[in-house]
């Protein structure tokens, strides 16, 4: 683990053709990290998360993405994602390959990659037509009571990507609040970033059962307070809920996205998120 | 007191609600619906998001299913992985709450694409927790707005099993949960014929007409032999549910929010 600045970490351990996940669900979204991708220009990413909202909205709208491995894809209460269906539905930037799942089946599989299995097994899928349109939905026979399971690769990606609380000086990283799959995403990932809030001497007081990332465990911890936002971080700052309903307006039409994204994002300074 | 049809329609959810539930909720017309119910008739509702928060009790109704209000006001909050495995696959739900885009007389769901998978004409969110939470959860609820955009002869793509585009599949495939028992919309409620699993009006909202259902319902709806009218909202049932709104429009910063 290194402590690094959010464009040398990316430089570093993002590249070019990368299967990236950048996990978060709803609470501590790294946009911070993932307008660092979009400054640097990054192509061809895989991009793997469970619900792309407003960050993987704005990287497919900038042309980062290739490909798209995800389970709901929305503005969560608010409606679609119009770069996400403007991508699918027209090619614009550029087509988008998808590969689509249900959440069990997504979660199933980081905890498989992070357990170090070839592929994750459980109850799903069973009736609907999502097997047909993605041949890596596979099914098996129990070999103890002959119940037909769903079967899914484990996710393995080159990078994961989370944001957290806290660090302390070892870059032991502490994550609190709604828990969604960061541990899984990291652990299951050949390379792993985190940004956080702040970097302390100690977590300091906590429950035994703290949810904390060994520093050896992660190759790049860097410091990016308000990383998260429009997100939020549990114990920091609330979710922006009016930008999320804002976002729908700004995204309906390519060029005031773009607009949008020329003065918040490209022309921006690193590491300050919106 | 008057009402709106949106109103009729989320109390009329909210009742089917029993005090005893486990309930996974899912966003939107669900959540206030769930959380309606836990404010007045069965305040023991235990209520879990699939962002892993577990009995939560939010003051105001969350926009996405990741609330900060969630966990904060949550017994425990687990990881996503935990909820999906041990919660809701491992048989802990008793009833799950789901909306959707497009629904057929079998209560199967479409929130995936209208038009072909491969060129739709409308790229919709996709299955999120909703595939397994419909085989998993004891029974269903589903709650929807009526038209005949929504409620189809033929989804453009299966997300989510309701009885199957059969009305018998669930047993075929050895699912033991009941699936989908009550379908709830600004009109009626619909339930499951005995027998063949396709949804019939139980009951009609006051000052509904069959002929609204009819023309509200792309396929050529059915009616139980007995048809009666659904109980319009009480004033208590009205003002906890506009208290509710009128939290959550100022806590999210705009006017809205169901």
């Amino acid at each position: 683990m290194e402590f690094l600045s959010l464009g040398e970490a990316v430089e570093r351990f993002v590249a070019d053709g990368d299967q990236v996940a950048m996990e978060g669900f709803t609470h501590l979204i790294p946009f911070a990290a993932g307008h660092e991708i979009i400054r640097r220009g990054r192509r061809e990413l895989t991009l793997i998360r469970m619900t792309p909202d407003l960050l993987y909205d704005q990287m497919i709208g900038m042309g980062t993405a290739r490909r798209l491995v995800f389970s709901w894809g929305g503005n969560p209460g608010v409606g679609s994602l119009h770069r996400f269906r403007d991508a699918v539905e027209n090619g614009w930037p550029a087509p988008i390959e998808i590969v689509e799942h249900s959440h069990a089946a997504m979660a199933n599989a980081y905890e498989a990659g992070a357990a170090g299995m070839p592929c994750a097994v459980f109850r799903g899928y069973r009736g609907t037509d999502l097997p047909e349109v993605n041949p890596g939905i596979r099914f098996l026979r129990c070999p103890f009571t002959g119940e037909e399971l769903a079967c899914v690769a484990s996710l393995r990606p080159d990078v994961a990507i989370v944001h957290a609380q806290k660090a302390d000086r070892e870059g032991n990283v502490m994550v609190e609040g709604i828990l969604g799959v960061q541990k899984e995403a990291v652990l299951a990932a050949r390379r792993a970033i985190v940004t956080v809030e702040e970097v302390v001497d100690e977590l300091g007081p906590r429950s035994p059962n703290a949810v904390i990332l060994p520093g050896w465990t992660l190759s790049a911890v860097c410091l990016a307070p308000g990383g998260a936002r429009p997100s939020y971080a549990h114990g920091y700052y609330g979710r922006d809920n009016a930008f999320y309903l804002a976002w729908d307006a700004i995204s309906r039409e390519r060029e005031s996205f773009l607009e949008w994204m020329r003065r918040n994002v490209l022309e921006a300074p690193p590491g300050e998120a919106r | 007191m008057s009402y709106t049809s949106a109103e009729m329609m989320t109390v009329a959810a909210a009742r089917a609600l029993g005090g005893g539930d486990i309930c996974f909720v899912g966003i939107g017309l669900p959540s206030a619906a769930c959380n309606l119910a836990r404010l007045t008739h069965a305040p023991g509702l235990r209520l879990i998001y699939e962002s892993g928060t577990i009995e939560t009790r939010p003051d105001t109704l969350p926009l996405s299913i990741g609330d900060p209000e969630l966990c904060q006001t949550a017994l425990t909050t687990v990881g996503v992985p935990e909820i999906f495995r041990y919660w809701l696959q491992g048989g802990r739900i008793t009833v799950g709450f789901l909306g959707g885009a497009q629904i057929d007389r079998y209560a199967n769901l479409n929130t995936t694409v209208i038009g072909p998978y491969s060129r739709p004409k409308v790229r919709l969110p996709g299955s999120g927790g909703a595939s397994e939470i419909a085989a998993s959860c004891g029974k269903i609820f589903i709650i929807m707005r009526q038209s005949r955009r929504s409620f189809v002869e033929r989804l453009d793509f299966l997300t989510t099993l309701g009885h199957g585009r059969s009305g018998a599949e669930r047993r075929a495939l050895g699912i033991a949960t009941q699936g989908p028992v009550l379908v709830v919309t600004d009109l009626c409620t619909m339930t499951p014929e005995p027998e063949t699993n396709e949804m019939i009006v139980a009951s009609l909202h006051p000052g509904v007409s069959r002929e609204q259902v009819v023309e509200s319902t792309g396929w050529p709806v059915r009616f139980a032999p007995v048809v009666n009218e659904t109980p319009a909202p009480a004033a208590a049932e009205l003002e906890a549910l506009r208290d509710l709104q009128a939290r959550t429009a100022r806590a999210h910063g705009s006017a809205g929010a169901e």
